[in-house]
């Protein structure tokens, strides 16, 4: 049975000259990598054939050029433009601020930046606890490889992949009948109404920013299980000498020693959250009252023709982060320095 | 995948076992049952929900709809017909899924060896071409991490729209996106890495009187293959499951959108027909999951180097 379904899969494939259409596709990406390479290959042969006098100029230009004349059109300018959008109206005349007092006075703008904050504090919060609670666990666990891989597993899955997978987990049926996702099948086995997970404002939010934590919890584990393995073992051992019990031996000794990598999990997830849209865009497109930043400022930007308030929205994005990394590389030079 | 952003080294890489037979008994002795209870059954929360979507793409439509997944153990019956319905194509309007992953691939190879071969050129000048302004303008592209990248997307598209380019709906306009997005990172990590090379190692190189053009090719690109390799990883992940650069630059249409970008599609327009959904959303993830569990390693070592090493 299974084999004859195998087969029409493939026929699938086959229908309508599937690979005639297809492969010209594939082909040019071949020939644009293959054509790419061999540009590349000339830049390397003019630089071994520059003339001796300034070769090493020519060889600098040759390498650094292409790589910042794409950042220089592709990043700065276009950063800068989306600053000066920002303060201007549609129609391009200057106009201060009015952008930002619409998005911050505009009742759906205030749960916009609510949940946002919500966002911001609770997937950092969870992803960095379970994280850290399960480096901890499986350090003294056996299997440990893998334990670690199936935590791990979803940062190999797109945010997409991960909004389907749990927007399968919410699903809901109307009281009475079979229930398909699994969440609400333990609401009524244990004697509960089922309930709508994504469609009810505002726990609706939370249920959304788990998908976040549930995918970078993950990365929390992995960053600091590496650090609690570097915590030299002969001071661990002295304090348990000393009398101290689990807790305490954590609280004094590994947490001050993996401080400098909890700081870097916690401000690397916070940015990603900030900047994630494909969450909220894929379980509920912004309804419901769950849209954030990132979401919102595509919506105006590209689905409703509002490209100033857009540029708005990505201007109070990267206004967001900004504080978060300049603490990050704080801590980081501090540490380096105490160490 | 996260953009991640620290300069300098915080933990060390458990260095293998040194001093193995210690190193063992110290495991041991710490093994207890209360701490592995507890990561197994974490591990098991985290793994149910890709496992129940897993199970049910093999479901048939009408178990789907009226049975939860997990009554497979009472009433097992699967079918591969979710996976064909995916892949036929049901008129003009519906193209096969297989079409979307012909796309995937056709944005993500060269998306993925575009940044890396020119953020390798640029890292290694940074590193070994001394030049006036050299740490100063290392110093912009590492700041550059910082934009997000919904800073540039309006622009970007104008740019790509205007008459004398007018590439925007292309797959080179997604190429070009993913390539300029994915370089300041990139030209970051390999710095650091092509940075450590030692210095004798150039130097000698440089006696037997190779330009920099020679060392790059014949000394610095071995060197760096597991740098390489690694950043390639995050970098084909990342394209692979991007969503918003897609829906911005690829136009959207059958011709050029990726999988991603037709299952977020498939949840906004037919979001309860779990049998299409399930399905089309483990096609989409299959490869990046081939990727993850064959070459785990060097995306955890990428990782680390990304997040925190520097």
């Amino acid at each position: 049975m299974m084999t004859v379904h195998a087969g029409l899969v493939a026929g699938a494939l086959r229908t309508e000259g599937f690979w005639t259409e297809q492969s010209p596709k594939l082909g040019f990406a071949a020939i644009a990598i293959v054509v790419f390479l061999a540009v590349m290959g000339l830049v390397m042969f003019l630089a071994d054939n520059a003339p001796r006098k300034g070769r090493d100029v020519v060889q600098l230009l040759l390498f650094v050029l292409p790589a910042m004349l794409l950042l220089a059109a592709g990043m700065i300018w276009p950063a800068l433009s989306t600053m000066w959008q920002s303060v201007t109206s549609k129609a391009g005349e200057f106009v201060g601020l009015d952008n930002f007092v619409t998005i911050f006075t505009d009742p759906t703008g205030q749960v916009v930046l609510r949940n946002t904050l919500l966002w911001v504090v609770f997937v950092p919060l969870i992803s960095t606890v379970v994280g850290l609670a399960y480096a901890l666990f499986i350090d003294r666990a056996k299997g440990e490889r893998i334990l670690k891989s199936l935590v791990f597993m979803p940062m190999a899955i797109s945010f997409v992949g991960a909004s389907i997978i749990w927007g399968f987990m919410y699903t809901y049926r109307s009281e009475g009948f079979p229930q398909i996702g699994l969440l609400n099948q333990i609401l009524v086995w244990l004697g509960m109404s089922p309930y709508q997970f994504v469609e009810t404002p505002p726990w609706n939010t939370f249920f959304l920013l788990v998908v976040m934590a549930w995918i970078q919890t993950g990365f929390a584990m992995v960053v600091l299980s590496a650090a609690i393995k570097g915590v030299p073992a002969e001071i661990v051992e002295a304090a348990e000498l000393d009398g101290a019990s689990a807790w305490e031996r954590f609280l004094h000794v590994t947490l001050p020693w993996i401080r400098g990598s909890l700081v870097v999990v916690v401000t690397t997830i916070t940015i990603s959250t900030l900047k994630v849209f494909d969450i909220v865009r894929t379980m509920t497109g912004g309804q419901y009252n769950t849209s954030v930043v990132a979401n919102e400022m595509y919506t105006r930007a590209f689905r409703l023709g509002q490209p100033e308030i857009g540029a708005a929205l990505a201007v109070v994005l990267f206004i967001l982060v900004l504080p978060i990394v300049i603490y990050n590389i704080r801590v980081l030079r501090q540490h380096k320095e105490t160490h | 995948m996260s953009a991640a952003i620290a300069p300098e080294p915080v933990v060390d890489e458990p260095s293998g076992t040194p001093s193995g037979g210690k190193a063992k008994r110290v495991k041991k002795r710490l093994t207890s049952r209360t701490a592995t209870f507890f990561a197994i059954v974490i591990a098991a929360l985290w793994t149910i929900p890709t496992f129940g979507l897993f199970v049910s793409s093999f479901r048939p439509d009408t178990d789907i709809a009226n049975s939860g997944w997990w009554t497979i153990v009472t009433n097992p019956s699967f079918t591969l017909d979710n996976y064909v319905a995916v892949f036929s194509e049901s008129g003009a309007s519906s193209a096969s899924l297989g079409v979307y992953f012909i796309n995937s691939i056709v944005i993500t190879l060269p998306a993925t060896v575009f940044p890396i071969t020119l953020a390798l050129m640029a890292a290694y000048a940074f590193a070994w071409i001394p030049f006036r302004g050299s740490s100063w303008l290392f110093v912009l592209v590492f700041a550059l991490q910082i934009v997000p990248l919904q800073m540039a997307l309006i622009p970007l598209l104008k740019i790509f729209n205007y008459p004398w380019l007018d590439i925007g709906g292309t797959f080179p306009a997604v190429w070009i996106a993913h390539t300029i997005f994915a370089l300041p990172l990139e030209i970051f990590l390999l710095h650091n890495f092509i940075s450590e090379i030692p210095r004798d190692v150039m130097e000698a190189a440089k006696v037997d009187g190779a330009n920099h053009a020679q060392i790059f090719r014949r000394v610095v690109i071995p060197l760096s293959v597991p740098a390489i390799a690694s950043v390639a990883i995050f970098q084909f992940l990342w394209v692979w499951n991007d969503l918003l650069v897609a829906l911005v630059f690829s136009g959207g249409t059958v011709k050029t959108a990726p999988v991603t970008q037709r299952i977020a599609e498939f949840a906004g327009t037919r979001g309860n027909d779990w049998e299409l959904l399930t399905a089309a959303a483990f096609v989409g993830t299959i490869v990046p999951l081939i990727v993850f569990f064959s070459l785990q390693r060097y995306f955890v070592r990428g990782l680390l180097a990304g997040s925190t090493k520097g």
